[in-house]
């Protein structure tokens, strides 16, 4: 397998332009004789499905919710970077550019990563055209806040509900074109195959998850944007749907998966409570400007917080990173988390916390002044945890929030089957091994309304579109494989629930595939895999039939591919020996603990091809060149 | 923590032409930690290993903003608590010994699917018609040539909070939908992005709303109460607006 990501040559700030300049146009009177399959509705899914449409290409777009509108993408709380300077505060295209390679350790592509800061600014545009509500000034102009230990203004905000009022300003640009004919929706219906013919991605075997019909769709190009996967872990911030299927069926049919370890923890979450417990809610991460983070100095200390003295309690993070103190970045916030309930300083019934502590913002501003800032999330936390975080101390734990890693694309966002493209979360492209706050809905909409719009015409230009219809083998061979597995998943009849395999897989993935990896660990989770695969596949109970709406049915399937899935996570952590942002190898690490990348020899992608049912997968390394800016060790001190 | 045991008068039926009715369970052993659709898994998770079929409910986020959830909780949807989704509705605020008669959303618009699940594409069917700018991707103006006053901007969000969920319908004796489609009204009426199509968008919002069997507003206010994010009736009073100005005013 050739891994060419196809950059453009010239300068850096030239590529983008150079690129469209470059590309083959299709005529405006044939692009309605192209078919586009988009799966996924969130950002990525919603706002290309909108622009391919106005283009004029005809658009199929499959959801697995009741609606388009309620892709995960709705969840994101603080923001959308973007290189305005609207703030004048020296921020430019270039220093968005170099602050998100230097985010990411150094684990991301220069040009891709370069064309997202460009086209940041024109994402905001587009929104406010669309009556995206965003906050603004007294004078009427766009407000700006700094997140995620930027230090300049960049983010662009609308309440605690960003993602959610960007992802209606995309699917309503996407029900525009519906009403004009140009997309049509199926939501729903789960992408069960992807449709190779001829080396080339020509369709999508979907299940239609209230009928149970196995339905099959032809096109000239598939489209992925299902998001990330996350829910490995079980627990994660992500919706309760969110899962790898799409991308892992593509990755069957030949789609190389890069950088499946990179994993994003994310530090201020509401901890877990009970095993019973079906997901993670995040806190923003603004809750650090005010918040300080502590543990009891006293290993075992039990006492209420408020008892605890001043002199007894440890500000971990304020005594490490004297510079940074309570708002090092999330890798850093949630190793250090970790470290201290390791060393059992962790507080709550479980352990498994540590303290944000308001106390001291309250006396310095005033309650009324904290709750005016933090009031929303304050409420959300009361409202789940029954606790006021104006009187006692919020609890939190690190939580798996976004996957770095997905289907390796090129610079057109192409994965490495012809015709398959993926978007948004889906892909690997642009955060290399840690994303920075605001970044993932910047992502999203570049890829979706600007990035692919461009980049998919010059495959239709330059590739021979023979015309294909449902009936032809591979069709058929993928609908029997579908329905051969649903059959295989309904009659094991065993004594296990879906989600009880789901919560074992979670639990091992966590414990050894988490925060902090070594190669004993890394190994001993890839000796079990094999038995919880067989268990899984022996043990299984799914109650009623494929023939209607079956919820358990549904699950069975995710939770099998997650359990193929892990193990190229995993061998991908093993075969990472350096530490590079979320990824920490214990045994790369410096005298401070910190993580330490290794240049010479781990700066690559590393994409993993499918070798077949029971063999090793194939690893393909993409090394990554740096051009423009000179690599450099985080510090935070 | 504390443990409770309830019991849960659920809807099923299978399908939207079948026959349905209340099933009685017992909730076993429920910690007040829990969230409301955690004491559906626990009890899902107890069904499918007696080899009956688990409760079909819908549910996404989990976290109070996909609008995906929801079913009413003797008799109020998204149970007792104000301002809060049944995902984030938490079983601390039930008693031990608790009856609770778990329903779908109901609607002549909202055809049932299975057990607690309900279509809601009419929902996507209304903004279609217009719940949207006419812009196309690209060829916009910078993000701050035209100013909007703070409070406008907020105002439009307030409107523009809602998550789609159809409580409302569900809460109103006329099953109306006029709180969901007046925020959507408001939120564009309000910005000045939303001028250019305002009467047009009025006019045939309201259409599709009428098309699909949705209810007129009787003033009951049941929708404002059980919205899960407090989004005011002055929405629907702004819809009227919108409507009579389009209706009387609009040159289109």
């Amino acid at each position: 397998m050739q891994l060419d990501h196809r950059i453009p040559s010239g300068p850096l700030t030239e590529k983008w332009d150079r690129f469209r300049f470059e590309t083959n146009l299709i005529n405006p009177a044939n692009k309605r004789k192209f078919e586009i399959i988009v799966v996924g509705a969130g950002l990525a899914g919603a706002s290309a499905s909108a622009t391919l449409g106005e283009l004029g290409y005809n658009v199929k777009t499959f959801c697995i919710q009741d609606s388009p509108r309620r892709g995960h993408s709705i969840a994101a709380q603080g923001g959308i970077n973007a290189a305005k300077n609207y703030q004048n505060d020296g921020d430019s295209i270039w220093r968005l550019f170099y602050d998100t390679i230097k985010g990411g350790d150094f684990r991301a592509r220069e040009a891709n990563v370069y064309r997202l800061a460009q086209i940041s600014n024109q994402i905001i545009d587009q929104c406010v055209a669309q009556g995206v509500p965003f906050a603004r000034e007294y004078g009427g102009l766009l407000a700006n806040r700094s997140f995620g230990g930027a230090q300049v203004s960049r983010t662009f905000y609308a309440r605690g509900q960003t993602g959610q009022q960007l992802l209606l300003g995309a699917y309503s640009a996407m029900m525009r074109q519906v009403k004009a004919g140009k997309v049509t929706l199926h939501p729903r219906s789960e992408m069960m195959d992807l449709v190779v013919i001829n080396g080339q991605a020509r369709g999508i075997v979907t299940r239609n998850l209230i009928t149970g019909a196995i339905e099959s769709h032809a096109a000239d190009a598939v489209v992925l944007a299902t998001g990330g996967y996350g829910n490995a872990y079980y627990l994660s911030t992500n919706a309760m749907a969110s899962n790898v299927t799409a991308t892992w069926r593509a990755y069957k049919r030949g789609a190389a998966f890069a950088n499946p370890c990179f994993v994003q923890i994310h530090p201020t979450c509401i901890p877990v409570h009970g095993t019973y417990q079906s997901k993670l809610t995040l806190m923003s991460e603004s809750l650090r400007n005010d918040g300080r983070v502590w543990v009891p100095t006293r290993i075992g200390d039990k006492r209420p917080p408020a008892e605890i003295p001043e002199p007894e309690r440890d500000y971990y993070l304020e005594q490490k990173y004297p510079s940074f103190g309570n708002l090092v970045p999330r890798d850093v916030a949630s190793r250090n988390a970790k470290e201290k309930c390791d060393q059992s300083k962790g507080v709550g019934d479980t352990g498994l916390a540590v303290y944000l502590d308001f106390a001291d913002a309250i006396n310095r501003l005033g309650e009324a002044a904290i709750r005016q800032k933090y009031g929303n999330l304050f409420d959300m936390y009361e409202k789940i945890t029954g606790q006021d975080p104006v009187k006692e101390p919020m609890t939190i734990y690190p939580a798996v929030h976004y996957t770095m890693g997905g289907l390796w694309v090129d610079y057109h966002l192409m994965s490495t089957v012809p015709g398959l493209f993926v978007l948004g979360e889906a892909n690997f492209s642009d955060h290399g091994a840690n994303r920075l706050g605001a970044s993932a809905l910047m992502q999203g909409l570049a890829d979706g309304y600007f990035v692919l719009p461009a980049t998919i015409s010059s495959h239709f230009s330059e590739s021979a579109m023979v015309p294909i219809t449902t009936s032809h083998p591979a069709f058929t061979e993928a609908i029997d494989t579908t329905k051969g597995r649903i059959q295989r998943l309904l009659s094991i009849n065993g004594k296990r629930t879906p989600d009880d395999f789901h919560r074992e897989l979670g639990l091992l993935l966590w414990d050894h595939c988490g925060m902090a990896r070594n190669e004993a660990g890394l190994k001993l989770a890839l000796g079990r895999l094999p038995e919880l695969k067989e268990n899984f596949w022996y043990d299984l109970k799914v109650t009623g039939s494929g023939a209607d709406l079956n919820q358990t049915l549904e699950r069975a399937g995710r939770v099998a591919d997650f359990i193929e899935f892990a193990e190229v996570m995993i061998l991908d952590a093993l075969s990472r020996q350096e530490s590079c942002g979320c990824h920490f190898r214990e045994e790369s690490q410096t005298a401070e603990h910190e993580a330490k990348r290794m240049d010479d020899t781990y700066s690559h992608v590393s994409a993993w091809q499918y070798q077949g049912e029971g063999q090793t997968p194939q690893l393909h390394k993409e090394p990554l060149v740096f051009e423009n800016i000179q690599l450099s060790q985080r510090s935070y001190k | 923590m504390t443990i409770i045991h309830l019991t849960l008068k659920i809807w099923r039926q299978t399908g939207p032409e079948s026959k349905g009715s209340f099933k009685t369970y017992e909730s076993g052993p429920i910690t007040t930690a829990m969230s409301f659709l955690e004491m559906l898994d626990v009890l899902n998770e107890r069904l499918i290993l007696n080899g009956e079929e688990p409760v079909a409910f819908d549910h996404d986020c989990r976290e109070g903003i996909c609008g995906m959830c929801g079913s009413v909780i003797n008799g109020t949807p998204h149970g007792p608590e104000k301002k809060t989704t049944l995902c984030q509705l938490h079983m601390r605020h039930f008693k031990d010994g608790d009856t609770l008669v778990i329903e779908p959303f109901r609607s002549r618009a909202f055809k049932l699917v299975k057990d607690l699940i309900v279509d809601r594409s009419a929902f996507d069917a209304i903004i279609a018609e217009g719940g949207y700018v006419s812009v196309n991707t690209g060829g916009t103006p910078d993000a701050n040539a035209i100013p909007i006053p703070t409070f406008m901007a907020e105002q439009a969000l307030d409107a523009a909070e809602c998550i789609g969920c159809g409580a409302c319908v569900a809460a109103c004796p006329n099953a109306s939908a006029m709180l969901f489609v007046g925020a959507k009204i408001s939120h564009l009426a309000l910005l000045p992005q939303g001028q250019p199509e305002r009467s047009k968008r009025a006019l045939a919002m309201v259409k599709k709303m009428d098309e699909l069997g949705f209810g007129n507003c009787g003033n009951e206010k049941y929708c404002e109460k059980s919205c899960p994010k407090g989004i005011s009736i002055s929405n629907i009073a702004r819809l009227n607006r919108e409507f009579m100005r389009a209706a009387f005013c609009s040159e289109e």
